[in-house]
């Protein structure tokens, strides 16, 4: 048979065959293949989509987690400072209160005192004059005689224990 | 180590050649004066032709017979092709027949015996060694397609492996690396044809490399089967084709005088559509058969050189096998670029028919593919 003439009956075979073929493959093969590969490469791509996001998301995650981190940190500090005001006040406050108090107390004192040495120097007057009035009565009685000597000593007696307080 | 071996399997060749290369000097010795020289022609153009039956490997007496379907002078003929083998004539029912002789007009082909006179029957449409090859490649691709269709029908979104994930792999470098982008949104109308050219030229161009039974036919390197592909090619494009295809054609955007009055420019567009089917069937068919007349040759050269002794021969057998193999590795590539080729052209073509109006942007794509085109057949030629 000549490789140059076209034969007939492999022509006519040839396109049978194909013509075949091309059908049982347009109804069961491609179809499906198509089919098949657009949906794996949509899921694919679901896929690589899904898996942005989520690392996306991620970072976010990690993002707002050091935030938060921060942000407590943050109150921590503010936290601590308030306390460390709130101490120095407390401490400053009960010191002023104790001073106030101790000078309430030490004023309370003064006065107590004052008064005590007022009482006192008031004590020690009238025993001064009861002091004073025995001794004119010894004077008085002692020398009744001589009126004008008695009289100057019971003055001279005064201004001795007037200078001695 | 390697080199070891490689000495090995060579002095092997050679020793298992020497004594075919002996009977071969014998019998020219002897048939000489008979039959006149090796014919080598005659060899190379049986292995690549046709024939009724399909010979077995390492024996020239013994072929599976194949049917021979044949509508003679009195109607349908179905016989064997054993019964007309090695030139046997065959009766059936009134009508002789036997293959007709080297010196016949119709070399090769079954003939009726009218009156001692050979006649050519009416219809001659036997399955021979090229149909029952064609047949095995549909079922190898059948087999192909619907393997990495049940893996999508079964196995839903999980990725193929091995053999599957193979075939799926070229389904889909043919479909996003030259359909999609050449036919765009236009690429699944025409896919599925496409597609399945692709795999049967790229099947029936290897198993044409397979030198045993089911393959070993020389089916794209016949025009028959090229011609056939290239027709059908011719046929989509055009009957799909757009109007603005056709005003291309026959009104082309060219300065008026080379339309009128005489038409130069529309009947140069219209041989064009002609020589595109052409290009595809001769491109393939060339190719194909030249790879394998290649291979023949340099096998053959072991024996036109057993005239002149052992020694010759056996290092031309060495020599020959070498480039054979090395042809045959560089034929398994050009298959495959051959049917890419095949397929590029035809979405080409196809995407051609398809064009509606924008020029300038379409004619960027139309050079680039040109030339593209062009650089992948420079490329095969110079292989």
């Amino acid at each position: 048979m000549e490789l140059f003439t076209p034969d007939f009956g492999l022509i006519f075979w040839m396109f049978v065959s194909f013509a075949v073929l091309f059908l049982i493959l347009w109804k069961w093969g491609w179809p499906v293949i198509m089919k098949g590969v657009s949906d794996r490469a949509d899921l694919i791509d679901k896929g690589v989509e899904y898996a942005q996001n989520a690392k996306q998301q991620l970072d976010h995650a990690r993002e707002e987690a050091d935030n938060y981190i921060a942000d407590a940190r943050r109150q921590q500090a503010d936290m601590l400072r308030e306390a460390d005001k709130m101490k120095t006040q407390i401490i400053e406050e009960a010191r002023s209160a104790a001073q106030s108090e101790a000078k309430k107390v030490m004023d309370a004192a003064k006065v107590s005192i004052e008064q005590e040495r007022k009482q006192a120097e008031q004590q020690f007057r009238n025993e001064v004059s009861s002091f004073a009035l025995d001794i004119a009565q010894k004077v008085v009685r002692n020398q009744m005689k001589d009126g004008k000597a008695q009289e100057q000593l019971v003055n001279s007696l005064l201004d001795e224990m007037e200078k001695q307080n | 180590m390697k080199r070891n071996i490689l000495t090995a399997i060579m002095m092997a060749v050679m020793a298992l050649l020497l004594p075919f290369a002996a009977a071969a000097s014998d019998n020219k010795d002897e048939a000489g004066e008979k039959s006149g020289a090796f014919d080598a022609q005659g060899i190379i153009f049986d292995h690549l032709g046709d024939r009724y039956g399909w010979e077995l490997p390492f024996n020239h007496h013994k072929s599976i017979p194949l049917p021979v379907i044949v509508w003679g002078t009195d109607g349908l003929h179905v016989f064997s092709s054993a019964r007309v083998e090695h030139g046997k004539e065959y009766r059936d029912g009134n009508t002789i027949f036997r293959v007709a002789g080297t010196d016949s007009p119709y070399k090769g082909k079954v003939v009726e015996i009218v009156n001692e006179e050979e006649v050519k029957p009416v219809l001659d449409i036997s399955i021979t060694k090229n149909v029952c090859g064609v047949f095995v490649s549909v079922l190898v691709v059948i087999w192909a397609v619907m393997s990495v269709a049940r893996w999508h029908r079964r196995q839903g979104m999980k990725a193929p492996r091995k053999m599957t994930g193979a075939i799926e792999f070229v389904i889909l470098f043919i479909y996003d690396g030259v359909i999609k982008p050449t036919l765009k949104n236009k690429a699944n109308k025409f896919a599925p044809y496409l597609l399945t050219v692709f795999l049967f030229i790229l099947v029936m161009n290897l198993l044409g490399l397979i030198v045993i039974f089911p393959g070993g036919a020389n089916l794209t390197g016949n025009i028959a089967v090229t011609l056939v592909l290239a027709l059908i090619t011719f046929f989509i494009t055009n009957i799909f084709a757009t109007k603005h295809y056709w005003k291309e054609i026959f009104n082309p955007e060219v300065p008026w005088w080379l339309k009128w009055p005489l038409p130069i420019m529309p009947v140069i567009e219209m041989f064009g559509v002609f020589t595109k089917p052409a290009a595809l069937t001769v491109r393939l068919f060339a190719n194909m058969m030249g790879g394998h007349m290649i291979v023949i040759v340099l096998t053959l050269l072991i024996f036109i050189f057993a005239a002149m002794g052992p020694v010759v021969t056996g290092a031309t057998a060495v020599v020959s096998i070498m480039f054979s193999v090395f042809m045959l590795l560089i034929d398994v590539l050009v298959s495959f670029i051959q049917a890419y080729v095949f397929t590029m052209l035809s979405t080409l073509f196809i995407a051609f028919g398809q064009e509606d109006g924008h020029h300038e942007h379409k004619d960027d794509g139309h050079s680039l593919a040109h030339s593209q085109t062009l650089s992948t057949d420079s490329t095969v030629k110079t292989v």
